[in-house]
């Protein structure tokens, strides 16, 4: 076990440090100058060489990469060119809206695919199972933006139930918080929910074909208490995988639902630190979605190794 | 009156007829044998019992278990009846257990549903029935996962799941098909003790017609979905007058014919050396050294022109990976396999492809071994790409259906899918394979043991035949002593990756001098010898 853990901690390390690289070579290769870009249009020349030659730029591009990589190992990730402010600062201004919401959506999602996919694979053909997946078809099929303006016009403009965007601080209480994150957690998690339900009712498919399902139906344990006992564990591995997955997606898909919502999200801030062309704080951004996503699949592995206790022993 | 009585039974699955006009009847204590060919509705008859069928199965007929009207039972009253007073015993141990539940859980958990027993009585229970099924505690605590099991530890983990409360009737489906002869005899006392124990009526459904006739009182033979005849085991048996029970028995005991073995004795095909082949281990410890499992362990055989040996023993003696190691699949860690005088050792894939077109293989599955999206023609000329030159389009046609008629097939099935042949037909398919390239020497693994008794004899027939004609020599794999006397000359007997004895074959069978090769012997079944005994325990 533990050198299972070792083994999935110099992966996902790994992992790290080759998007690293990706991220600092893109930024590179991107037309722009940042300091051209902090002192606008008139500065002189001699004032763009001061502060480059202050900024570092004219190291050379290893040196730079390493001094990048140290930094945000201290939790330096540099100055914003735009605010003026420290990135990590921005980030975690950002972070306590994107986290929560990203939290949310994927606990709903798993929460209404995963009863939904059994449901259907316990009625497989039959008229439940049969509108269930359509539902689940439309949701694969409708983008999330779009998704997220139905929501905004039935639940905000129509019944005014939730504000339609914006987002009041954690400050004023719990509340106030999570009742403005709702519909944007609910647009980002129906289409994931979608995909899951239906991976979960194909999972739970095969293993109801499975000879141990009949070993423990002879056993006299009836239908419903082999679903949840049995076959459900045994059904997680691919459910597990998709999930993991889908926390990339998810990320990805909050830049998208922030600016649907106006929401002080990191999806936001790195949108208009691209318009901007304040680099070093889409690089920030980006090497910690990066991070989050390694974190969570590197705990997929781990939940996969509590499900199997054959993978326990092989590793 | 009898425990289970079955009437007049009719099922059909989605409009398709699968049995018609079922009658058997079990008391208590009695051992009934369901003997059939794979299709002829042996396990559907259990699984109406344990009604059990699949959803779209509608069943006619009255079925009586316990004065109970199985048929019209709700579905919660047969909860109470599955697993309480109906146990039931499938054919394939390594998937019937759940893989991420220990033993403990899995038989405790029928115990607990129907006695409403606390978490600690209920694994005591269980460890009873395991100690019972001869698991002792030291070795397989309640904690042990199914993939810490063998086969046949996990055979007698379902046993127990299916015994743990003493039912009046035990179904075993095929318990002991997928296990080798030693292992099979061991469940099979295992069983007859369980129904001594416990005066429980026993329906031991099998398509050996050697174990069933050990087994049973009386047995039921089944074709298409119907009783052929039924009655008690010796008389049924030795009189043999259905002219199907006629045909069964004398497939199972049959004998391809075969002319004496020329003298081939100078002419060397296949010898291998000292061969060892060692597999990793996982380290006990994260610095300790490596460790190996001996898979094979100083092998040394040979092998001449036309020669048709066998190599039995029981499963996980090594066997399979010797024969992956001749056919060049697998390369020992040390030793030497010299084929045709040339050495196979430690040559590249190129130099390798002379030796690949004179050596074929022939599988156990026939199914599992071909692509089921490719034509047949394009199957069974697979070999072909060995060829130097490589034969072109007309003349790879003219192979394959050569080869097919060589095989008894009709050229014409060439432009077939596997899907649309038999069981039987499929291995020819693959026979017709292995032949195309006109081989010296073919390696079958288990190749009629997944094959009716009927079909299996008409293979053996092809193998003998083949032989004679086209003289490739054999090397059989098999855990059947019946398959290894019926089609070979000389034997070879593994055991824990060597070989303890070698000879000819009827001589190692009638009189063997290892433990090994005794204990294949006497576990194996035979019907002669089965029928005997019935006789002259009725006098």
């Amino acid at each position: 076990m533990a050198a299972f853990i070792l083994k999935r901690l110099a992966i996902g390390l790994a992992t790290l440090v080759l998007a690293s690289i990706v991220v600092f070579s893109v930024m590179e290769i991107l037309p722009g100058d940042p300091a051209l870009l902090m002192l606008g249009m008139n500065a002189t020349d001699e004032a763009l060489a001061v502060l480059r030659n202050q900024m570092g730029l004219n190291d050379p591009v290893h040196l730079r990469y390493l001094a990048w990589v140290a930094g945000m190992l201290v939790g330096d990730f540099g100055n914003s060119y735009t605010y003026s402010t420290p990135v990590i600062e921005l980030i975690g201004e950002r972070a306590v809206v994107s986290l929560p919401l990203a939290t949310i959506s994927l606990a709903l999602s798993t929460l209404i695919a995963i009863p939904v996919g059994m449901f259907a694979a316990a009625r497989r053909g039959r008229i439940a199972d049969t509108s269930v997946m359509g539902v689940t078809q439309l949701g694969v099929a409708i983008p999330n933006f779009w998704f997220a303006l139905l929501l905004i016009y039935v639940f905000a403009v129509w019944l005014r139930l939730v504000p339609a965007g914006g987002f009041p601080g954690w400050g004023g209480g719990v509340w106030p918080g999570i009742r403005s994150l709702f519909l944007p957690a609910v647009a980002l998690a129906l289409p994931q929910a979608a995909i899951l339900a239906r991976v979960t009712r194909s999972a739970m498919l095969e293993v109801l074909g499975e000879d141990y399902i009949r070993t423990a139906r002879a056993k006299g344990m009836p239908r419903r208490i082999v679903l949840w006992r049995h076959a459900l564990r045994n059904a997680m591995i691919p459910v597990l995988t998709i999930m993991g997955l889908q926390f990339a997606f998810l990320l990805a898909g909050t830049i998208i639902i922030e600016n649907v919502f106006y929401l002080p999200g990191l999806g936001r801030l790195v949108f208009q630190a691209i318009t901007q062309r304040d680099l070093i704080v889409v690089e920030g951004v980006v090497m910690l979605l990066v991070a989050s996503v390694v974190i969570v699949n590197l705990a997929v592995d781990l939940t996969y190794a509590l499900v199997d206790p054959r993978l326990r022993s092989r590793a | 009156m009898s425990l289970l009585e079955i009437e007049n039974l009719a099922l059909d699955i989605g409009g398709t007829p699968i049995l018609r006009d079922i009658d058997l009847t079990i008391k208590a204590g009695e051992v009934m044998g369901l003997v059939g060919e794979s299709g002829s509705g042996k396990s559907m008859t259990a699984l109406t019992v344990m009604k059990l069928l699949p959803n779209a199965a509608k069943a006619r007929g009255r079925v009586t278990f316990d004065g109970i009207d199985i048929l019209a039972a709700p579905e919660q009253a047969m909860n109470q009846l599955r697993g309480d007073d109906i146990g039931m015993v499938f054919q394939e141990p390594m998937t019937a257990l759940n893989p991420v539940k220990t033993i403990g859980e899995q038989v405790a958990e029928g115990i607990r549903w129907h006695t409403g027993a606390s978490r600690a009585d209920a694994e005591a229970r269980a460890r009873a029935i395991l100690d019972r099924v001869g698991l002792p505690e030291s070795k397989f605590p309640l904690t042990r996962y199914p993939h810490e099991l063998s086969g046949g530890q996990r055979q007698r983990v379902v046993i127990a799941i299916a015994c743990a409360l003493r039912p009046k009737l035990l179904i075993a489906d095929e318990p002991t098909t997928a296990l080798d002869v030693v292992l099979q005899a061991q469940i099979l006392e295992l069983l007859r003790d369980l129904v001594d124990e416990n005066r429980m009526g026993l329906l031991l459904i099998s398509h050996d017609l050697a174990v069933v006739t050990d087994m049973a009182d009386r047995v039921t033979i089944m074709r298409d979905g119907a009783v052929m005849e039924s009655g008690e085991t010796a008389r049924t048996l030795s009189e043999q007058k259905h002219p199907y029970t006629r045909q069964l028995a004398q497939a199972s005991v049959h004998v391809p014919e075969r002319a004496a073995a020329p003298d081939t004795s100078r002419d060397l095909l296949l010898k291998v050396s000292g061969v060892t082949r060692d597999y990793p281990l996982r380290r006990a410890s994260l610095f300790g050294a490596p460790r190996h499992f001996r898979a094979v362990d100083g092998v040394s055989l040979m092998l001449n022109r036309g020669q048709s040996k066998a190599l039995v023993g029981r499963s996980g003696c090594g066997k399979s990976t010797l024969a992956r190691l001749i056919l060049a699949l697998d390369r020992p860690t040390s030793g030497s396999i010299r084929f045709d005088g040339e050495e196979l050792t430690g040559r590249s894939e190129n130099e390798l492809k002379p030796a690949r077109r004179n050596m074929q293989v022939v599988f156990q599955d026939p199914y599992g071994s071909f692509n089921p999206r490719h034509k047949v023609e394009r199957l069974v000329a697979e070999p072909l790409h060995l060829l130097d030159p490589q034969p072109g389009p007309a003349e790879r046609r003219e192979k394959v259906a050569e080869a097919l008629v060589n095989v008894g097939m009709q050229p014409s099935d060439m432009d077939k899918y596997p899907h649309e042949f038999s069981g039987g037909q499929r291995q020819r398919l693959s026979i017709a394979r292995a032949i195309i390239t006109r081989p010296r020497l073919i390696v079958a693994d288990e190749p009629v043991s997944a094959l009716d008794v009927s079909i299996r004899a008409q293979i053996l027939d092809l193998f003998a035949d083949l032989n004679q004609r086209l003289g490739v020599a054999y090397l059989f794999i098999t855990h059947d002593l019946t398959v290894a006397r019926a089609i070979t000359d000389e034997v070879l007997v593994m055991h824990d990756g060597r070989i303890v004895e070698e000879g000819d074959t009827g001589r190692v069978f009638d009189a063997p001098r290892s433990d090994a090769a005794r204990a294949l012997v006497e576990a194996a079944p035979d019907l002669q010898r089965a029928i005997a005994r019935r006789l002259a325990a009725a006098g």
